[in-house]
């Protein structure tokens, strides 16, 4: 059996609004173990990235119920001052944009060894650890440019430095929102593979979030297929994509083009009143 | 190639910065062809597409649509041209004036081409034209903001035809949409090419999207094209490296395929 490491429960996800608070999640659960991959699959409004927000309380303006508990941590009980705790130390984030998740004015080696900084540890140490994690995610010359600023990295090379500020304090989960969404495809093929490999090495669980299927399929092990703030259904990976039990996901696989597919037939459309 | 091309360009350089982001690109699109442009950012695409259209002047090359000479046209002739060649974007967020209705949207081409002096038959054709790209003629009224991105880019697509254009030039028409949404807009561009026999020079970073949609494919790298061919030879037996790299790159939507890929790595 292995030990479970994030337990979400009936979690529900309010903002507010004009008329009162708005519901936008409607009762999720989703467990991940150690060392697990799970993807959050789903199109834009499904729910899945604020989910993922939920876990760390990222949006001040949510109002979360349920219980999200993260390796013993009760994380909706939490006070806010001891957020700091979870965040960086027990999970580690990367977002989509890696321009816009760095502080410009400061140099790539400042902000990643700021999780480990604020947590007391030297910084010729952290210096050190910086220097050996960039080199193992394949950031040539590392020592150099350490001292470089975000605007000398290409967008590849940014989101490297951004993984390597979310794991540099050896989290037992990292939360991926859209993380090579803004990336080339080749560029996007070595970010998941690093990836793959961090998580393998550190036992690093892993939940991605994504709309991409194609990602999906080679990255998690398991997958959660979210829409309209709902889980439409959830398994491993082989038989969701090999016998989706829900027609949303069967709709949504059979929406994507495929090289080698008949480009002579229609894609699939999801039905919902007015197209589009 | 059998029939004249409707579209040939001929070894267009491009400088920007002192940088040469455009090497001497040539192609041509035959009636009723679908072209796929793909390569990566910085590839030089979307420039190309630019420059075909002369929305971007290029330095050098020659560009000619239906045999008249784009590049030199005065702009009488340019406007003559555009007739034949409308071009639709990425964002129909900021490509569509949100003052306006998507009636006056559709119409503003006809009035523009003074294709139709009569009002009310301009009316009558943005109606058709709204129902050809699948929306009713109910919409005419309203204003891009009400629409979801997919149903603005249906009208970014019906203001493209509305002038009776021979190509399509679209520019990662389908990148900022979901899924399902991209599926409808390339089954409708898929129809609409079969229904009107329209040609499309179809630029795209996703080669699964391109394959799906395009006769024959063009792989730009660094402001060069360096391979050119059927949409089954280049993903078939891709001739040059850097295709079969980016090949190699693409995620494939199932995971048996994806398991067997990293143990040959």
């Amino acid at each position: 059996m292995t030990e479970t490491l994030l337990a979400v429960r009936d979690l529900r996800i309010a903002f507010p609004g004009r008329t009162g608070p708005v519901e936008v999640v409607h009762g999720i659960d989703l467990d991940l173990a150690r060392g697990e991959k799970v993807a959050l699959v789903g199109e834009s409004g499904s729910g899945k990235s604020v989910t993922a927000r939920a876990v760390l309380r990222l949006d001040p303006d949510a109002r979360l119920s349920g219980r999200i508990d993260l390796a013993g941590v009760d994380v909706l009980a939490l006070p806010a001052r001891r957020l700091r705790e979870i965040r960086g130390a027990r999970a580690g984030l990367v977002f989509q944009d890696p321009l816009a998740s760095l502080n410009p004015v400061m140099t790539i080696g400042w902000q990643i060894i700021q999780p480990l900084v604020i947590r007391g540890v030297p910084k010729r140490i952290a210096r050190r650890r910086a220097i050996d994690l960039l080199t193992r995610l394949g950031v040539r010359d590392a020592a150099h440019r350490f001292d470089d600023y975000p605007h000398q990295f290409s967008g590849g090379m940014r989101q490297r430095v951004v993984i390597a500020i979310a794991v540099i304090a050896e989290p037992a989960l990292l939360i991926a929102d859209e993380p090579t969404t803004a990336l080339d495809v080749r560029v996007q093929a070595r970010v998941l593979e690093l990836l793959r490999e961090l998580a393998a090495e550190r036992d690093m669980a892993v939940l991605l979030i994504t709309h991409d299927l194609g990602i999906v399929a080679g990255f998690a092990d398991r997958a959660v297929v979210m829409r309209h703030g709902r889980t439409v259904e959830s398994g491993p990976v082989e038989e969701i994509y090999a016998r989706p039990r829900h027609e949303y996901t069967r709709a949504l696989l059979a929406a994507v083009p495929r090289i080698g597919g008949d480009p002579s037939r229609p894609l699939a459309v999801i039905g919902e009143g007015e197209t589009c | 190639m059998l029939t004249e091309p409707l579209l040939r360009v001929e070894n267009l350089v491009k400088h920007f910065a002192g940088r040469r982001v455009l090497d001497g690109i040539s192609f041509e699109v035959a009636p009723g062809e679908v072209l796929g442009l793909v390569g990566e950012s910085g590839s030089g695409k979307s420039t190309t597409a630019r420059c075909v259209a002369r929305l971007t002047e290029p330095d050098q090359g020659r560009v000619t649509l239906a045999g008249r000479d784009v590049l030199a046209a005065g702009r009488r002739e340019l406007r003559a041209i555009r007739r034949d060649m409308q071009m639709v974007f990425q964002d129909p967020y900021s490509s569509l004036n949100p003052r306006m209705t998507v009636a006056a949207l559709i119409e503003e081409p006809l009035a523009v081409h003074r294709l139709e002096a009569d009002r009310r038959r301009r009316r009558d054709r943005a109606a058709e034209l709204l129902e050809l790209v699948g929306m009713s003629a109910a919409h005419l009224d309203r204003h891009p903001r009400s629409f979801s991105g997919g149903q603005r880019q249906r009208i970014s697509i019906a203001r493209a035809l509305a002038v009776g254009p021979r190509l399509l030039i679209c520019d990662e028409p389908v990148s900022s949409l979901d899924v399902s949404v991209q599926a409808q807009v390339l089954n409708l561009l898929g129809d609409l090419r079969r229904r009107l026999g329209l040609s499309i020079l179809f630029i795209a970073h996703d080669l699964a999207v391109v394959y799906y949609l395009c006769d024959r494919v063009a792989v730009l790298e660094n402001g060069a094209l360096v391979e050119i061919g059927t949409r089954e030879q280049v993903y078939g037996s891709p001739s040059h490296p850097y295709t079969r790299s980016l090949l190699d790159a693409v995620p494939v939507p199932d995971p048996a395929v994806e398991r067997a890929r990293r143990s040959d790595r």
